[in-house]
């Protein structure tokens, strides 16, 4: 295990990271706290993709789903904040059931349609709502889960870290081997004697654990929710991108992706409306060239694990 | 009164979604490649039409050649730089091109999106219809500009149905839709076919773009949605049927319609994306689509 190179990757990055805070000022941590969110946004929708081979356009109908709850809970019943995160995660999982049932009847372009519908009508249903939901304006919370830059950035990167283990424990494990056969041929893998349809529901409930927990940990940072934030398309886009860019079926690729995607539209912030065009330019090229992500290129080039 | 008012409008909107989709259908059907930067290609096509008619004081008819001209170079680049690319790379496996070529094209779509808004600003565009001017039909006053969008989207399905239909270019498109290797082996080169699905798919978007900023006009924000509403109806028709895809659109034409008038405009979405939901769900094929 201390040999692999996904190790000797992640170990470095984490303690470098870990140690960021002695060294730098609230704007880089203010800058790196939502990238840790994000990244576990990208490693779930990972998982689901990258393992179970199912197409999710919509990761933000999960993590949407999980904000809000929260978000609903405090701002109108001021729950404490861990219940809040509690009911996130599981109303999350909840919808994640939702969207695994036609997963499992449908494929390929037809349940990536219906994963796009769902992040469309949950907008819609938030904007209708706008007298309890606040609409695109947002709904702000009487509760933070911290005012110092430092300790909302621990709790960010500690989340990310166990997350980040768990999924990828996870995808290396039996589990994840029956996941990765189903998702590639799902007739064989069942006449192997797996129960395809039990381990992508569950792939699915994971998935959506961890994207409505973030979600709603994110919102908990920012001490506001709105659609633009948690729900639109565009955020789920970024998920996407930051996974493919990482390298998909690598799982800490993706969180890799992440802070990279956020960090370099921070850097191109000066470029104002070319800086998405940029990010994205950057994105293709590397689809286009490196098919297999930053990870897939780091880790290929010492061998196979 | 109302009635014959929704009638009207739906079936200029509804003709209008029909040729924005027929392209998007056509060219899932031979080519096997959804193109998710669809709706940015329709916003260059109209943008420019806007830009070289307003900067140049042109007639109407040059600004809508640019535009079409415009859509036709993003087609080719989407072909020659994305999609061809990613479905010949042999560091793709199989199975994993058609995400690949999603992805590749969502992000062009951004790319484009993100162009339009830094070059031309992202507020509404509308450009200057080619017959300006109202006529009244049975006491609705309607638009020239909205009867000539319904002629000239029908004249263009009718076009693209000769073409395919009736010559040997176009059956060898139909062909290809069915059987690409059996065309190979009767001595057609694939990637002619391929270039002149996506000129055929430029053209006919590029038209759809231009006419959709005459009509509605268009913003860069749009692009998402127009591809989002392209997709649908594709899907909703059966993906690679041109004909369902056509039927489909007058189906989410008219819905959306109704739905605004008689509900409410802000959500007239909402009923389209249930009733995609239900036919998935019941009929994932679509309503004339074959497995």
């Amino acid at each position: 295990m201390i040999r692999s190179r996904t190790f000797q990757l992640v170990v470095p990055a984490l303690l470098v990271l870990a140690l960021l805070p002695f060294g730098v000022g609230g704007y880089i941590l203010g800058l790196l706290i939502p990238a840790f969110y994000m990244a576990v946004f990208a490693m779930s929708w990972d998982l689901l993709f990258g393992f179970a081979g199912e197409v999710n356009f919509g990761p933000s109908f999960l993590i949407g789903i999980g904000a809000y709850t929260a978000a609903l809970l405090n701002h109108y019943y001021a729950t404490p904040i861990p219940l809040c995160l509690a009911a996130g995660a599981f109303a999350a999982v909840i919808a994640g059931v939702v969207l695994a049932v036609p997963a499992l009847r449908l494929t390929g372009p037809y349940f990536g349609l219906v994963t796009l519908v769902a992040v469309l009508m949950l907008q819609n249903i938030l904007v209708l709502f706008a007298g309890i939901t606040g609409g695109e304006i947002g709904l702000d919370l009487p509760d933070v889960l911290a005012i110092s830059d430092t300790t909302n950035y621990y709790y960010a990167l500690v989340f990310m870290t166990i997350s980040g283990a768990i999924l990828f424990g996870l995808s290396r494990s039996p589990v994840g081997l029956i996941l990765q056969a189903s998702g590639q041929n799902a007739v064989e893998a069942a006449a192997l004697g797996f129960n395809v349809a039990k381990h992508k529901l569950a792939a699915f409930c994971i998935s959506a654990f961890f994207s409505g927990l973030a979600g709603a940990m994110l919102i908990f940072y920012m001490g506001t929710v709105s659609v633009g934030t948690v729900v639109d398309i565009a955020v789920g886009v970024n998920v996407i991108i930051a996974a493919v860019l990482g390298g998909r079926r690598t799982i800490i690729g993706a969180a890799f992706g992440a802070i990279f995607l956020i960090g370099a539209g921070e850097l191109l912030r000066p470029l104002g409306q070319l800086s998405t065009f940029v990010v994205s330019a950057v994105a293709l090229v590397v689809i286009l060239f490196f098919p297999g992500g930053f990870m897939g290129r780091l880790l290929q080039t010492g061998g196979r694990e | 009164m109302l009635a014959l008012q929704i009638l009207i409008d739906g079936f200029a909107i509804s003709s209008l979604y029909a040729l924005g989709a027929a392209g998007f259908a056509l060219m899932f059907g031979v080519s096997g490649v959804l193109n998710l930067s669809h709706g940015a290609i329709m916003v260059v096509a109209a943008v420019i039409a806007w830009w070289v008619g307003a900067t140049f004081g042109v007639n109407p008819y040059l600004g809508a050649v640019a535009g079409i001209l415009a859509a036709l170079a993003c087609a080719f680049f989407t072909y020659g730089v994305i999609a061809r690319p990613i479905q010949n790379s042999p560091a793709i496996p199989k199975e994993e091109k058609e995400i690949f070529v999603l992805t590749g094209t969502l992000l062009w779509g951004i790319m484009l999106q993100g162009a339009i808004a830094y070059l031309f600003t992202n507020n509404p565009k509308t450009v200057r219809p080619l017959i300006e001017g109202v006529v009244m039909i049975l006491g609705v006053r309607t638009p020239v500009n909205e009867i000539l969008t319904a002629v000239l989207s029908w004249l263009v399905i009718g076009l693209l149905f000769l073409l395919v239909n009736r010559t040997r270019a176009g059956k060898s498109l139909l062909a290809a839709s069915m059987n690409p290797r059996g065309l190979t082996l009767l001595g057609f080169e694939l990637s002619n076919i391929y270039i002149l699905v996506w000129a055929i798919y430029g053209i006919v978007a590029g038209i759809a773009g231009v006419l959709l900023g005459a009509f509605l006009g268009v913003s860069s924000d749009n692009a998402g949605t127009l591809t989002a509403s392209a997709f649908s109806i594709v899907v909703l028709g059966g993906l690679g049927s041109v004909s369902g895809s056509l039927m489909a659109a007058y189906v989410v034409g008219y819905l959306e319609t109704l739905t605004a008038y008689l509900v409410a405009p802000s959500i007239r979405t909402v009923p389209v994306l249930l009733l995609l939901v239900i036919v998935v769900y019941v009929r994932p094929q679509g309503l004339l689509g074959r497995r």
